[in-house]
């Protein structure tokens, strides 16, 4: 393993004029991470992987891939490879050719990887096709190609499913998981938090350049606490024995909807499950609310009405996980 | 693994070259302007005689690149060079490219410079490509004869083909510097539209600045001047001063461009695409 981790960004800022596009941003991707860098359209996080890849020049801070900065030489980049936005190839070169091309820059090391790298984004009987020709799901795999044709140690993703069909997106997050399996760093950027979810280890939500938190997906899930949804035979009854019961909070109850309920942990729904049968309110339905997650990343990235709110949500993060940084 | 560089670059930049209209564009343009004079001298003998060695087109075909070189320099072979020169780096913006290329294992500068001689690859290979078919067109029409020099000597046909391959290469030095004016506009504009016609612009200006009253003694240090500058190898014995002169004057306007254009393009963010 080497020492240095695969990305160190610290106090990374851009400024274009008086708006800041990334901001004071502190992060470490370690070996062997799906790293999700997780906010909404517009959050600086194409620009922070840009400066990454020594294609913009922070205002201030450092972007480091395995200890080297991109700024001062290509050579930073020697087991780094990926894309941000959309792949963009020659339009006029066929697929084949933008794939030497881009072999050619990199030494022609890797002639004899380039079928295969082709056959692996299923892009074989499209390669002697010009690009210009290509859709957009065929691009991002070509450029998935040309990324893999480095053997990199670290992949940047940007977006990778954006414009995918629903086979592409499945696909294209089934190779992410091999190439993790493999042993391969991947950081991922996303406004979709389903992909961050099923793909990454760990995540950093960014909001307005920011990182609002960094961490293990696990604890942010645990910071978002476990909601759970309750249907009984009576619930007029399941509402007094919910009422003051410990490691239960937050109950409402709208009209005739189910009743939702905050538990700290499965212990404390098991001993509600017990008591509610002990009160004869039967359960019909007790099952987690897949929305909680959610609501906490559009609290930590939409959260503006609510500030109040909002910091307190992020000091129950800070509290649980220690961070954010 | 071999390293690539500045060459791998220019190899790459030629591919790619060749696989775009535009260059066809160019270059079908170089071919076709003296193939035209040609037909239309053979149709109707007589050529122009208000500019040196219009009035031998009939005697020999030695003169016709000549007479080429001399309607081309106001604006088509300046246009020639800035189709490709002024396209080259604005055309990666374009397509957004420029990422692809610069997170592989080249640096900015071998970019640029791959891409610099890509440019004057093309705009050579345009000017002696036009110098060529103008020649062998010439001769099939008005034959391999002697050759009028301005001093009014004679010189032999092949010591005229030496004159005209010379002045081929010194017409070169001016259409260099146009390809590296054209190439720091394309590189600080990101447009090749604006950098094919801004350069023809800049070489339309040049002209017109000695119209100017007073700006008159600025004529030698123009690049438009230089154009002209050949001439002096058709006197006996030759005039070696406007050569050098032009030498000096086209790398006074070349250096600067392509120093403005590399600072530039290492120092910009890419962040389109």
């Amino acid at each position: 393993m080497s020492e240095q981790p695969p990305v160190a960004l610290r106090g990374l800022t851009k400024q274009y004029g008086r708006i800041t596009a990334v901001d004071d941003v502190s992060l470490t991707v370690n070996e062997g991470d799906v790293f999700g860098y997780l906010g909404p359209n517009g959050a600086g996080k194409t620009t922070s992987l840009r400066m990454m890849l020594g294609l913009i020049t922070p205002t201030s801070g450092d972007a480091r891939v395995f200890g080297h900065d991109p700024q001062k030489s290509v050579d930073a980049l020697a087991d780094v490879a990926g894309f941000v936005e959309a792949p963009r190839f020659y339009p006029y070169l066929d697929g084949m050719t933008n794939l030497r091309l881009v072999d050619a820059l990199d030494g022609n090391d890797a002639k004899s990887r380039i079928a295969e790298a082709l056959d692996v984004v299923e892009l074989s009987d499209r390669a002697g096709d010009k690009v210009g020709g290509y859709s957009h799901g065929m691009r991002q795999r070509l450029g998935i190609a040309a990324a893999l044709i480095r053997r990199p140690k670290l992949l940047l993703l940007d977006e990778p499913a954006t414009g995918l069909d629903p086979g592409g997106m499945r696909d294209m997050r089934a190779l992410i998981a091999r190439l993790s399996a493999e042993g391969m760093t991947v950081m991922l950027s996303s406004h979709l938090l389903a992909e961050v979810e099923e793909l990454c280890n760990r995540v950093a939500i960014v909001r307005r350049g920011r990182i609002v938190y960094e961490g293990e997906l696990d604890e942010l899930r645990a910071a978002a606490g476990l909601t759970i949804r309750l249907r009984t035979s009576d619930d007029e009854v399941a509402l007094r024995v919910l009422a003051d019961r410990r490691g239960i909070s937050d109950v409402v109850r709208h009209g005739a909807a189910p009743i939702q309920f905050r538990a700290a942990d499965e212990a404390a729904i098991g001993e509600l499950s017990r008591a509610l049968a002990d009160s004869g309110a039967l359960i019909l339905e007790l099952a987690p609310s897949a929305a909680t997650l959610e609501d906490l990343f559009f609290e930590l990235t939409e959260g503006e009405g609510d500030a109040e709110a909002e910091a307190k949500r992020l000091d129950e993060v800070a509290d649980l996980t220690g961070g954010p940084e | 693994m071999s390293r690539p560089g500045t060459l791998t670059v220019y190899r790459w930049e030629l591919r790619k070259l060749r696989a775009q209209k535009r260059t066809y564009l160019g270059l079908g343009a170089a071919v076709l302007v003296p193939v035209a004079f040609a037909i239309a001298v053979a149709i109707q003998p007589g050529g122009p005689t208000e500019v040196p060695f219009g009035s031998y087109v009939d005697d020999t075909g030695l003169v016709f690149p000549l007479v080429t070189l001399l309607f081309g320099s106001i604006w088509f072979y300046p246009l020639i060079a800035a189709l490709v020169s002024g396209d080259i780096v604005a055309n990666e913006d374009n397509n957004g490219t420029l990422k692809t290329i610069l997170t592989r294992s080249v640096e900015r500068s071998q970019v640029f410079f791959g891409k610099v001689l890509a440019a004057f690859s093309y705009s050579i290979f345009a000017i002696l490509l036009s110098g060529t078919v103008a020649t062998v067109a010439g001769i099939l029409v008005s034959g391999f004869n002697p050759v009028p020099t301005l001093s009014g000597t004679i010189v032999t046909p092949e010591h005229g083909l030496a004159l005209v391959a010379a002045s081929l290469g010194v017409y070169l030095l001016p259409v260099l510097a146009i390809s590296s004016f054209a190439l720091l506009l394309s590189t600080v504009f990101r447009n090749s539209a604006a950098a094919v016609v801004g350069t023809l612009m800049f070489s339309l200006l040049l002209q017109l600045v000695v119209i100017i009253p007073g700006l008159d003694g600025l004529q030698p240090y123009l690049l438009s001047t230089q154009f002209n500058s050949w001439q002096g190898l058709l006197r006996t014995p030759a005039d070696w001063e406007p050569i050098i002169r032009a030498a000096w004057v086209s790398a006074a306007y070349a250096i600067p461009s392509l120093v403005i254009a590399l600072t530039v393009f290492l120092r910009r963010d890419v962040a389109g695409g």
